[in-house]
């Protein structure tokens, strides 16, 4: 067993001793609060150790432990694909392990919270972190649950609030229809492939319409975890309910692993690609994309804004992998590996800045007990560093060069611009009207972005509570600098981090990207040089250079300092903190353009001299999918209930009549 | 490789941002012409901008940081679009940095900081150009990327210097998908650069404004840059107008007659697309702000066909 894969088994072990640990503590949790982050930090230092000597093994260790079922011992393996997805939870621990400690104090309250926020945290990182190394359908189920069932209870950590208890168990019950389907496609391939080691499912090659059901099962269950439209009503719900540490693990990493279980299922297990599948995780992609941009710009509670904008950049996510699909199942293999290296850089992107969102809002959240954007304003000059990482964030997430969010977006960019090589007209319009949706998508996310930074961060204060925020604890700037140096790293130097992803291709699909490293570590070239080219470090070079020159030549009043006045007031009275744009304000334009895909419930209510506006935006998958579900259901348990007379001994009846159709079935 | 092609991207450069001004002020004569004024003259704008690169900045109480790297980032990050981007001659070695997304999503980058700047003293009327701009840009950039990718499936590059090659190897007239390529951008490029019917250059009445209302609270060297950054980018949409669409003229190698046509080329090309700008601009009027999305639609549209005619009907012909 190599070394890789016994580091990536320490990193869960330790883990679970340190949820273990927290239990035990009951309510003295607050006291080993330091020792449990300190083992969360080296659990993520072994994850990410792990995951790059993953990535860089030739030959995938794999091995068994002496758990599970009788037949069935626990499968693990680490290849490349397993060792990014180790990596990506490792960075985002790390960061976490750091924020943690102070803010874990900030929660203290009630009898025992602490112990069961680090106990089922605990659980929850170790669920990831064994869905990502199981290398079996049994084990991957029960890791997946674990995942799912421990973060519902850290959903549900603040439940003194009814909207929290709803969302919880809204997202209990999505997930666990998703482990459901996920389970049932399992079950096709196992089927054909007589054992539920990942090797048997392999070499089960199903005939052609059931691996279009283990594909489309595998897309339900993965893209509800995943937060795509229109399943995605839930994550907006869920993700900003969890503790904002929480929510970091959540959107940064969690969605990410639901991103694991798609590639491995669709691109490893299941049988030939088809393209049809691309076309449908193109469509979706883009809609979520589209979806998750626009109630993005709407909101105005900072984490469920954060949240909607997961459900877009998994979205991107997903147009990638659809992209992949495409060009893989028609033969052009090279394009469908830089599709798929898009993709999976941008899930690393997304991990980062999302999570270094998240922790922001965090840090807001901690130090000023606000998370309303139209409360907040002029957070710069109060926590200087939380607001220049902040803006770290928003730069790289509004894909702008040089930071890490435009490399991904540019290489799907580039892989989609191939579409003339396909060779059907369908497929070679559609792909391009996808592109102009993640164009649009691109720019409805930097003014979603444009508008958080401008409404809570410059500005004045508009409550009294921001005017008394203060900058947070070193370890919360530390967790924060940690992730936007990251950040700006995987943006001005692509070069190792693509050659880095390139082994999941390579091990996955036997290609690899030859031709993007070939011209050095300044120069991208995913095509060919004469094709496309991006020089990241000369970019940011030479912004740093014109900027110098610009100071150094041109600035004759530039040893004066600028003279501090007061802000024009068109000759009026001074402006004060109310007059300036609000959150809803600004989203007023795009709320109003975009109106028929909102359902948007605005009133004015003029009573007793003094107006009241009122504004609500409802996500229409509510209406058009969630509650004709319910009611479905709920119609459907109706009907049956003419078979609940009460009577125990017409239960047992019907118990055995079951039982013998089965067996009649089975036999 | 030699030193003399980086430093002809350099003395390149230095001529876009020099230029700048001058397409401006040319476009201010011949409005005035029309209008049967004198106008100011030519150089009035190298004058405006030279006091203004000298005066004191005066800064609100609540300007951030954000506010004061603001000008300096916008003139950047638009000045090396202006430097990558093929003025006089094609074959620079900047071109291979940064193709023709990321010059896009540098644009993109100055935008979003003069956006922040807009908000930062906390006036209404920076948030309201922050909000009006990121509308009319988020309209417009998928716009202006529907024609870049109906270029660039044509040419199989996104590299801007052989996207023009192949142009001008294979000619503009045959092919309609440039053509409603063209139209759109031109849409686009009236919209980015806030010119007439989007936005008034020229507008002092606070309530109509989009760009003016952003750099309201600017003044002295960090008012001259932003004005600065706005002619360049004017020009930068001119340039791609005319180099791209019509390539003719454009110095594919290094010799001296062959930079001098280029410049000449350019130059006439330019003062042809200011003449346009300056008609359109006195026989339109300014529109509502939520007349723009359909202005821009039809920019989208006009982008969106021309990609499906290429997909369509050039592909394989």
């Amino acid at each position: 067993m190599a070394i890789s894969l016994q580091l990536a088994l320490a990193a869960i072990a330790v883990m679970l001793c340190a949820g273990a640990l927290a239990f035990a503590a009951g309510a003295r949790a607050s006291r080993i609060n330091d020792l449990y982050f300190l083992l969360l930090g080296a659990s993520g230092t072994l994850a990410l150790t792990a995951g790059l000597g993953g990535l860089m093994a030739s030959t995938p260790p794999a091995t068994t432990l002496p758990f599970g079922l009788p037949w069935l011992p626990w499968h693990v393996r680490l290849d490349a694909l397993s060792g990014f997805f180790l990596l990506l939870i490792g960075l985002v621990s790390i960061a976490v392990a750091l924020f943690g400690p102070s803010y874990v104090r900030g929660l203290a309250h009630g009898r025992d919270p602490l112990s069961v926020l680090g106990g089922f945290t605990g659980l929850f990182v170790a669920g990831m972190l064994t869905v990502v190394l199981a290398d079996d359908a049994f084990l991957f189920m029960v890791a997946w649950e674990l995942m799912s069932v421990a973060s519902y209870f850290l959903v549900a950590f603040q439940h003194e609030q009814a909207a929290n208890r709803r969302a919880a168990l809204l997202y209990l019950l999505m997930a666990h229809i998703g482990g459901l389907c996920i389970l049932l496609g399992f079950g096709v391939l196992a089927a054909f492939g007589h054992g539920f080691d990942f090797d048997s499912l392999r070499n089960a090659l199903p005939p052609t319409p059931w691996t279009t059901v283990a594909f489309a099962l595998a897309f339900i269950g993965f893209g509800m975890k995943a937060g795509l439209v229109p399943l995605h009503a839930w994550l907006p719900e869920a993700h900003p309910a969890a503790p904002s540490h929480i929510s970091a693990l959540m959107s940064g990493v969690m969605l990410k692993v639901a991103v694991y279980g798609f590639i491995r299922f669709v691109f490893d297990l299941n049988g030939d690609l088809h393209w049809g599948w691309g076309v449908a995780v193109l469509t979706i992609g883009s809609a979520s994309a589209l979806m998750g941009a626009l109630f993005a710009v709407v909101q105005t509670d900072l984490k469920r804004l954060l949240a909607y904008s997961s459900v877009e950049n998994v979205g991107i996510v997903f147009i990638g992998l659809g992209l992949s699909l495409v060009f893989l199942s028609t033969g052009h293999r090279l394009l469908g590996v830089i599709a798929l290296v898009a993709a999976l850089y941008h899930a690393l992107n997304h991990a980062l800045f999302k999570s270094l969102l998240f922790l922001g809002a965090g840090a807001v959240l901690h130090s000023s007990h606000e998370r309303d954007l139209e409360h907040m304003g002029g957070l710069l000059r109060r926590m200087p560093w939380t607001g220049l990482f902040f803006l770290i964030g928003c730069l790289s997430i509004a894909a702008l060069p040089p930071f890490n969010g435009f490399v991904s977006e540019w290489l799907t960019f580039q892989s989609a611009l191939q579409a003339w090589q396909l060779d059907s007209g369908v497929l070679r319009s559609l792909l391009p009207i996808a592109v102009a949706i993640l164009a649009l998508t691109g720019a409805l996310t930097a003014a979603a972005f444009v508008k958080v930074y401008g409404v809570a961060f410059l500005g004045r204060a508009r409550s009294r509570r921001i005017r008394r925020a203060r900058e947070v604890s070193l370890g919360m700037r530390a967790a924060q600098a940690w992730l936007a140096v990251l950040c700006l790293l995987l943006g001005v130097l692509p070069m190792p981090v693509v050659a880095l992803i390139d082994a999941v291709p390579r091990q996955l699909l036997g290609i690899g990207l030859a031709q993007a490293t070939r011209h050095g570590w300044l120069w991208l070239t995913p095509v060919a040089p004469a094709t496309a080219s991006y020089a990241a470090p000369l970019i940011l070079l030479c912004l740093a250079f014109a900027w110098w020159l610009v100071r150094m030549l041109l600035g004759r009043a530039r040893l004066r300092r600028p003279r501090r006045s007061d802000a024009w007031d068109c000759g009026f009275a001074p402006p004060d903190a109310r007059m300036q744009y609000s959150a809803t304000a600004f989203a007023q334009p795009i709320r109003r353009v975009f109106g028929v895909l909102f359902r948007i419930d605005e009133s004015i209510q003029n009573d007793s001299g003094t107006s009241r506006y009122r504004l609500q935006i409802a996500d229409r998958a509510w209406e058009s999918f969630y509650v004709p579900v319910a009611r479905a259901v709920q119609a459907a348990s109706r009907r049956v209930t003419w078979l609940q007379s009460g009577s125990i001994r017409v239960y047992l009846g019907w118990s055995l009549a079951t039982l013998l159709i089965l067996l009649w079935v089975i036999s | 490789m030699t030193l003399l092609p980086w430093l002809l991207t350099l003395l390149q450069a230095a001529l876009f941002a020099a230029a700048a001004p001058l397409l401006v002020g040319w476009i201010k004569k011949v409005k005035a012409r029309l209008q049967n004024r004198r106008g100011p003259p030519l150089l009035q704008v190298y004058r405006e901008l030279w006091k203004l690169l000298g005066k004191e900045a005066v800064m609100a109480h609540t300007a951030s940081p954000v506010f004061r790297a603001a000008p300096y980032v916008v003139f950047s990050a638009t000045w090396l679009v202006a430097a990558v981007i093929p003025l006089v001659a094609s074959h620079l070695p900047s071109a291979a940095m940064a193709d023709v997304i990321v010059l896009v999503g540098l644009l993109a980058l100055a935008r979003f900081v003069l956006a922040l700047a807009g908000m930062d003293i906390g006036t209404t009327f920076g948030g309201m150009g922050s909000s009006r701009e990121m509308l009319v840009s988020g309209l417009a950039e998928p716009a202006l990327l529907m024609v870049v990718f109906t270029l660039t499936m044509s040419a199989h590059t996104t590299n801007l210097a052989s996207v023009m090659d192949y142009i001008a190897g294979a000619g503009l007239l045959l092919r309609p998908s440039f053509l409603f390529a063209l139209g759109a951008l031109v849409l686009v490029a009236v919209a980015e650069t806030g010119r007439i019917p989007i936005d008034n250059p020229a507008a002092h009445l606070e309530l109509t404004m989009i760009h003016e209302a952003m750099v309201l609270e600017y003044s002295g060297i960090n008012l001259g840059l932003m004005e600065w950054a706005a002619q360049i980018k004017l020009m930068i949409y001119g340039t791609l107008i005319a180099n791209v669409f019509f390539p003719w003229g454009i110095a594919s190698e290094l010799t001296p007659v062959a930079l001098l046509i280029g410049v000449m080329a350019i130059t006439i090309k330019l003062a042809l697309l200011a003449i346009a700008l300056a008609v359109t601009e006195t026989v339109l009027a300014k529109m509502r702000l939520f007349r723009a999305p359909l202005f821009l639609n039809v920019a989208f549209l006009l982008a969106l066909l021309g990609l499906l005619s290429h997909v369509i009907l050039e592909v394989g012909a």
